[in-house]
């Protein structure tokens, strides 16, 4: 006796479990059960689980009985000819969708070379093995997974068209890139997702040598010239946004210049691209610290507006400024109202980046990198053609990671840029390899992708034959501009009087425990303590009692505040961490006591 | 002594007797063996650690370092004839915090000259280490409710296996508090001195099945093995006391990786070797490298007061001289307030304290200072 679920709730019993599932299949395919119905055989708990609820993620596969395919050459041809449907297949029993559970009972081929007579479905092709995006690496079969996986993986992070209305959007940190090109070497999947329409990326002819040793560990060199003739070039888009907040006594924030009276009034200098509505005019170019929404709030306390203070009508300034290290122009403008029916304004601040040393590039193969080195056009390498690469590619990244998928890349984007059609790049589908290359020597270049080359600083030929040929390269979203940060001096935590954390803020890179390690190591005792030094201070100590005395510079006066007057006050430079430790132990009632010592 | 302290005392004794033997065998002459001593001296002295080297920090970093890459795989199976050892970075903490309880103790026994090379003499002594317990020597127990008593009925061809001899009288070994034992031929009795209930017996029955009677107390397991041209014997669990009492067991080879036991009954310069070897094994198993002389600083710092001590809170990190270095690493709050009720006294002699006041360390650049020697009259004057 088995028992029988439906869609979770228990609905009887059967005696013969195979037989009730095996007539349960064979309705699903005369169409007179739904084709979502999916059953399972659970043999430790005895009982058959079926489903037909929504949310599960159901897969089609061609049946197959007795070991052969149900799918024959007079339904391939069918349905070129758009004589039959897809939908028709299922309502006719070829093609079945079985959801998670019910894979589990099925064994399933993956060619239909493969079948033997337990097989219970065929795939429809081999590669419904990948999903939308690992399929958009071209000749993924020709690589190592893991690596394959990265390449999925860079692509999201690959700059391109994200929304065809993005003109219209207030997202945050976007980028769009322009002259997005369509690849070369495509996959079926960039066909199904309409790739053409918001392409990703670029097509660079690519070199893969080394150059004066600027493309070490995975960095890539670049053609001034591809740069300057717009290669990965991109805008970012910022929006900033301000909101008329409603205070208690009705009081609320105001959109507009803020007068001079505002307490933390700016300099004029930086209110300059305000127009009458307090809102930066589009087109206004910023730089960092700018404001571009002029606002002012009520005084923070209700008290300060006393019957006799003049402070009453005093508000306090709180435009919205670019962010520290950033500058942009005005995009777009919205004036609306939010949910709260308070008045909002959003601001798009654009700024288009042109690739700097330091931008993040990919190809579709995991083989990611930063721009080491931008090369002016007459210093690259050149072919006897003519042809200087876009991009110089190090070799060494290849032999550990196995990714011959990028190199088969190189040679099939050099056929189809030469041959001026596209290669199907499909993994396990894909126009062979050999055939490339014949085509190749057929158009007077060596089958194997290599060209002789000359330096282009020197003019001398290189001895070693290049490897050269197109590929199409993602600018990644990481870009430098975004990242860069360092700082010589800058605002302090109040606490510690150490510097503040984040880049945001102008803050510091700590000097970490670990890293102070490495001084020590080395013995670099001056140096370690010049580094800890940015929060120094002078304490006065009481050398009868040890705690901090007070100097009295303006009366020229020392004293201690428990022993009196006729006590030696020492100045000692300490960090203010130490003098906040002294402290704290005090509170904490611990006698901290110092006992001063000559140095000599 | 021999010329030959005098001419170079820089030289520890042992260079110089091993330069002795190698100058007689190779017949050096006497303009020879000045130009290997000379040598060996240059080498010597560049071999020497410069003062104000930072080594425990350099030691730190070239354990630190590779630890990342350690595998963190705690147990290592290597066919049917290993053992499960703990390895890579767990065992290394245990060595290095000197874990009291190890979590796979093992001794390597080694045999007298005489049973080394017999493999049924070893598989005797073999048998005779594991810890046997009465459950494992008997058919079953049974409650005689009458007697008030507990029956267990002898497996005599189990006994054989474990090497007990049938005229061997177990009851006296069963050592369990409040109970008569006797013996017959095929039945131990075990009867509670008072009375009980039922229920109490049942629960001295489960209390009696695993009392000891043969072996050695925590080696759960033994295993043969061919090293070299001997056998010697493993076993999992370790108790190097009552190994090194059987009959047989070569008592100057035997090893145990436990560094409490083997510094209570070897001595703590063995436990110091233990230490070295110990980490050593862990650091060559993960194919890492480390120089041997950051593994001997470890383990001189480890056993130098006579006594194992990790480099935890409760060893030798907790017994800096300096509050605010032990304050800095583990558990502030408590050593400011003790050190604050005994009015302790921080010299700020080492490098943490002054890292934390921003003055230079005493390492290093750091450490020579100018000595001025003042004129005592003048500065009276």
């Amino acid at each position: 006796m088995t028992d029988v679920f439906m869609n979770e709730k228990f609905i009887g019993t059967v005696e013969n479990a195979d037989q009730f599932i095996q007539s349960i299949i064979e309705k699903r395919r005369e169409g007179k059960f739904p084709s979502t119905l999916n059953l399972n055989l659970d043999q430790k708990q005895d009982a058959i689980f079926m489903q037909t609820t929504k949310g599960r993620a159901v897969r089609p596969l061609i049946i197959v009985e007795n070991g052969k395919s149900k799918l024959t050459d007079a339904h391939i041809t069918k349905l070129k000819n758009d004589e039959i449907t897809f939908d028709e297949l299922v309502t006719e029993g070829v093609v079945e969708y079985l959801d998670a559970l019910e894979e589990e009972m099925s064994l399933i081929a993956l060619d239909e070379n493969d079948l033997t007579p337990e097989h219970t479905h065929l795939e429809i092709s081999p590669l419904t093995i990948l999903g939308v995006i690992s399929s958009l690496v071209p000749y993924a079969n020709y690589g190592s997974s893991s690596r394959m996986i990265r390449g999925s993986k860079l692509q999201k992070q690959g700059l391109g068209l994200y929304r065809s209305n993005f003109l219209l959007r207030m997202d945050t940190d976007v980028s769009v890139l322009h002259y997005s090109q369509k690849p070369l070497v495509n996959t079926f999947m960039h066909k199904i997702l309409d790739f053409d329409k918001n392409p990703g990326g670029q097509n660079v002819v690519v070199a893969i040598m080394s150059y004066e040793g600027y493309n070490m560990q995975d960095a890539i060199i670049l053609n001034r010239g591809s740069i300057d003739r717009g290669f990965g070039r991109s805008t970012y888009f910022r929006p900033y946004e301000a909101e008329e907040l409603r205070y208690s006594g009705g009081l609320i924030d105001n959109i507009k210049t803020p007068d001079k009276e505002s307490k933390g009034y700016r300099t004029e200098q930086e209110y300059r691209h305000l127009e009458k509505d307090g809102i930066a005019y589009t087109g206004a170019k910023l730089g960092e610290e700018d404001v571009i929404i002029g606002k002012t709030s009520p005084p923070r306390f209700l008290g300060e507006m006393g019957d006799f203070s003049i402070t009453a009508s005093i508000r306090r300034e709180s435009s919205v400024a670019l962010k520290h290290g950033e500058l942009g122009i005005v995009d777009m403008t919205i004036i609306t109202e939010n949910e709260e029916g308070n008045r909002l304004v959003q601001v798009r601040v654009r700024d288009t980046r042109i690739v700097e040393v330091g931008d993040k590039f990919a190809s579709r193969h995991g083989q990611k990198g930063v721009a080491g080195l931008i090369v002016p056009p007459e210093d690259m390498p050149i072919t006897v053609s003519g042809v200087t690469p876009d991009l110089i590619f190090s070799p060494h990244s290849l032999p550990s990671r196995m990714t011959m998928s990028h190199l088969i890349e190189v040679i099939a984007g050099k056929t189809a840029a030469l041959t001026g059609e596209y290669v199907d790049g499909t993994t396990f589908d894909a126009q062979p390899e050999h055939e490339l290359r014949e085509m190749l020597h057929g158009m007077g270049f060596r089958d194997n992708g290599t060209e002789t080359m000359y330096n282009g600083q020197t003019g001398e030929r290189y001895q070693a034959k290049i490897f050269i040929g197109n590929m199409y390269y993602l600018k990644l979203k990481h870009m430098v501009a975004n990242k860069m940060h360092a700082r010589a001096s800058g605002r302090i935590q109040l606490l510690t009087r150490q510097p503040i954390e984040g880049r945001g803020k102008g803050g510091g890179l700590r000097l970490g425990e670990m890293e102070k390690d490495c001084f020590v190591a080395h013995g670099a005792s001056l140096l370690l303590k010049e580094r800890f030094d940015s929060d120094k201070t002078t304490v006065h100590v009481c050398e009868k009692c040890g705690m901090l005395g007070v100097v009295d510079t303006f009366r020229n006066k020392k004293f201690c505040p428990t022993c009196g007057n006729n006590v030696d006050i020492t100045a000692v430079e300490v960090s203010y961490a130490f003098k906040l430790l002294l402290d704290e132990l005090k509170s904490l009632g611990v006698y901290p006591r110092l006992g001063l010592e000559s140095k000599y | 002594m021999s010329t030959k302290t005098t001419d170079y005392p820089a030289l520890p004794e042992q260079l110089v007797d091993e330069l002795e033997s190698l100058s007689k065998e190779r017949k050096l002459t006497a303009d020879e063996k000045k130009k290997a001593y000379a040598l060996l001296a240059e080498t010597y002295d560049k071999a020497k650690i410069s003062p104000g080297e930072a080594i425990g920090i350099i030691t730190a970093e070239s354990f630190g370092e590779p630890g990342t890459q350690m595998t963190l795989n705690v147990f290592h199976f290597a066919g049917v004839s290993e053992m499960s050892v703990t390895a890579g970075l767990p065992r290394l903490i245990e060595i290095f915090d000197a874990t009291k309880a190890p979590k796979t103790p093992q001794i390597e026994v080694y045999l007298e000259a005489k049973y080394k090379k017999n493999p049924n003499a070893i598989k005797k002594i073999a048998v005779s280490l594991k810890e046997t317990k009465l459950e494992e020597v008997v058919k079953g127990f049974s409650i005689n409710a009458s007697k008030m008593r507990i029956e267990a009925r002898l497996d005599h061809a189990k006994l054989k296996t474990f090497g007990i001899k049938g005229n061997m009288i177990l009851a006296n070994r069963i050592k369990v508090r409040g109970v008569f034992v006797n013996q017959t031929k095929t039945l131990i009795a075990i009867k509670p001195k008072v009375k009980t209930t039922l229920g109490e017996l049942y629960h001295l029955k489960e209390k009696i099945k695993l009392a000891f009677v043969h072996g050695v107390k925590n080696i759960t397991h033994v295993l043969p093995l061919k090293k070299g041209d001997e056998y010697i014997i493993l076993t999992a669990g370790s108790n190097l006391k009552d190994i090194l009492q059987v009959d047989g067991v070569d008592t100057m080879r035997t090893r145990s990786n436990d560094l409490y036991q083997t510094a209570k009954v070897y001595g703590i310069e063995a436990a110091r070797q233990v230490i070295m070897e110990e980490a050593e094994k862990v650091i060559q198993n993960q194919g890492l490298d480390v120089d041997v002389r950051h593994i001997m600083l470890l383990a001189d710092v480890m056993t130098a007061k006579g006594a194992v001590k990790g480099i935890t809170r409760f060893g030798i990190t907790g017994e800096k001289a300096s509050v605010l270095a032990r304050a800095s690493f583990e558990t502030p709050l408590k050593h400011l307030v003790t050190a604050s009720l005994t009015g302790e006294i921080d010299p700020l002699n080492s490098v943490i304290e002054n890292v934390m006041m921003n003055q230079p360390i005493p390492l290093g650049t750091g450490l020579p200072d100018l000595v001025v020697r003042m004129d005592k009259k003048k500065a009276k004057k």
